[in-house]
């Protein structure tokens, strides 16, 4: 079984075919460029390079949020033209699941931090139990302040950090997170599309397959306007 | 019909999320208009955020409702046609991507088509016999432009608004009033209980011989009477008001586009947009355009509010002359005409 799997959800944009066996192919670009312009083509690359055709592909997979709300509904619009157009079945993978999934055997707790807006990420918390990587905490869009407040709370004995939000943590804020903290080096840091391929091929294997015509991404925050209305309401 | 061409076109540019497939870019198999009005009422405008989130929920159930009600399969489409501006980025990238997408899937060319060629293109789908070279006027809630057509794929835009488009005034009026959104409809049908001749709101005629148009003087000048008004605690008669604004709209918009066809010496004035269901507009157009011995091609409101058979239509004529895009086409919030 071949899926094709897009991850769009963040300024990286990257392409992958996985199977049963193994990875077989992986493109990203982590150069903030539109994605618009370069995913179809990157897909069609990506193809050409493993000797596959669209027709080769059972099923795709695709990074379904939170992140950039216009770099998921590229992905998504994408995948679900493709699936439609080709009536092969689709996926959506937590994108802060197969950023943590970088991780893996590590000790302690992981979290993923993606970049939200100017004063809020994405994050969950996770850990390597026997089973695999397990979430600890819910999918969250908070200050970086408040997630640190978070994971004080935890065993803070280690802690690894990882994602494209890291900068919105200054030195205080990393400090009170204890000398067992670690932020992974750069090149586990990227949300590539071979993670997001793997834990999707999990999902549907269980038989997890997503409604085409349902298949949203999951933002986690409501648009400005309608926070703004929110706001109003209950003041 | 063995060699028809099928092609399937896509446009999300603003709030409508719609699907069509047309057949040699005049036989309309389907043509599904999925409208959001109900969501962005509340906010009194379209917001682009939400309009991008509807488009994702509606793009599948649309495209598919497209092909169920032309009665084709998959593999019967010949290229995809998609809006890529202008418009609102967010919104465009929607059906961008997944037109690329299906383009890809499907094997078949992908054109990219720009959404106000797409508007001056209803006017090929009416059934009548469209004369090379004509004018046409798209007036809508981002338009108001008189473009020039010498044949097809050769446009000039020879006016267009330096402010607000005219629906733009029409949704901002209505606010200002009280009134619902959109306020086109709205305004009209105030408008016609009204007498213009009551107020006198300024027409905007800029430099003389400009096609150009700028409403957001007569917009200033009706808050302004409003707010007057109001302040004087005098009673104001909205329906004087609504017609005696949408006159002054109406107005312009008809003397220009006439001027431009005689002086260009085109028979053919080609009516579309939204805007263009006023029938206010439509009548006054109408009129004008026989007085002086031109055609006028006003499409169904269905085809001049924003509609995926338009972007089919327009699709197939860039198809014959081989302009397709690539997979690296992108949206733009501005598109230059060509």
């Amino acid at each position: 079984m071949y899926v094709l799997a897009v991850n769009s959800a963040t300024s990286v944009a990257s392409v992958a075919v996985v199977n049963e066996e193994k990875v077989v192919s992986e493109f990203f670009l982590n150069t903030s460029k539109t994605h618009s312009e370069r995913l179809m083509p990157l897909i069609d690359e990506l193809l050409k390079y493993s000797d596959l055709k669209l027709s080769d592909i059972d099923a795709f997979a695709v990074a379904i949020g939170p992140g950039s709300f216009t770099g998921l509904r590229i992905g998504l619009a994408t995948v679900k033209g493709l699936a439609f157009f080709t009536e092969k079945p689709v996926v959506g993978v937590s994108t802060l699941d197969g950023l943590a999934a970088n991780l893996p055997y590590i000790g302690g707790l992981i979290c993923p931090v993606i970049y939200s807006k100017s004063n809020e990420v994405y994050a969950a918390v996770y850990i390597n139990s026997a089973c695999g990587l397990e979430r600890i905490s819910p999918y969250l869009a908070v200050s970086p302040e408040k997630l640190v407040l978070l994971l004080e709370k935890f065993d803070k004995r280690k802690i690894t950090l990882l994602g494209d939000a890291l900068d919105m943590f200054n030195e205080n804020m990393l400090k009170r997170l204890g000398a067992g903290l670690k932020i992974a080096p750069k090149e586990h840091r990227i949300p590539k599309a071979s993670t997001i391929g793997c834990l999707g091929m999990e999902k549907l294997k269980k038989g997890c397959i997503d409604k085409l015509e349902e298949l949203v991404p999951f933002y986690i925050r409501a648009s400005a306007a309608e926070e703004k209305r929110k706001g109003k309401c209950s003041n | 019909m063995l060699n028809e061409k099928k092609i399937l076109a896509i446009e999300t540019s603003c709030d409508e999320t719609s699907a069509a497939i047309v057949a040699d870019g005049k036989y309309i198999l389907s043509n599904i208009v999925s409208s959001q009005v109900q969501y962005h009422k509340e906010f009194g405008g379209v917001v682009p955020e939400i309009a991008s989130r509807k488009h994702m929920e509606n793009i599948v159930p649309v495209v598919r409702k497209a092909f169920l009600e032309a009665g084709c399969d998959l593999s019967d489409i010949d290229a995809v046609a998609v809006t890529h501006g202008p418009g609102l980025v967010g919104a465009l990238l929607v059906g961008l991507s997944f037109g690329k997408a299906a383009a890809y899937a499907l094997g078949v060319p992908l054109i990219g088509v720009n959404h106000l060629v797409g508007h001056i293109y209803a006017g090929f789908l009416t059934g009548e016999e469209v004369e090379f070279p004509f004018m046409s006027l798209v007036v809508s809630g981002g338009h108001t432009s008189i473009i020039y057509i010498k044949d097809h794929g050769d446009y000039k835009i020879i006016g267009q608004t330096r402010d607000d488009a005219a629906g733009e005034v029409f949704d901002k009026v209505a606010r200002a009033m009280g009134l619902g959104y959109p306020g086109g409809p709205e305004i009209e049908k105030l408008a016609r209980k009204g007498n213009a001749q009551k107020i006198k709101f300024p027409r905007a005629w800029l430099e003389e011989g400009s096609y150009d148009f700028s409403f957001s003087g007569l917009k200033s000048a009706v808050l302004n009477y409003l707010h007057n008004a109001k302040r004087r605690n005098e009673e104001v008669s909205f329906e004087d008001t609504a017609a005696a604004f949408q006159e002054a709209v109406v107005e312009v918009l008809v003397e220009k586009t006439i001027r431009a066809a005689l002086e260009r010496k085109v028979s053919t004035i080609i009516l579309v947009g939204g805007v263009a269901a006023n029938k206010k507009l439509r009548a006054e157009m109408a009129l004008s355009a026989e007085k002086r011995g031109l055609k006028l091609i006003v499409p169904p409101p269905i085809l001049c509010t924003d509609n995926a058979a338009m972007i089919a239509c327009a699709a197939y004529y860039q198809l014959q002359k081989g302009r397709c895009s690539d997979l690296f086409l992108n949206a733009e919030a501005d598109v230059e005409l060509k």
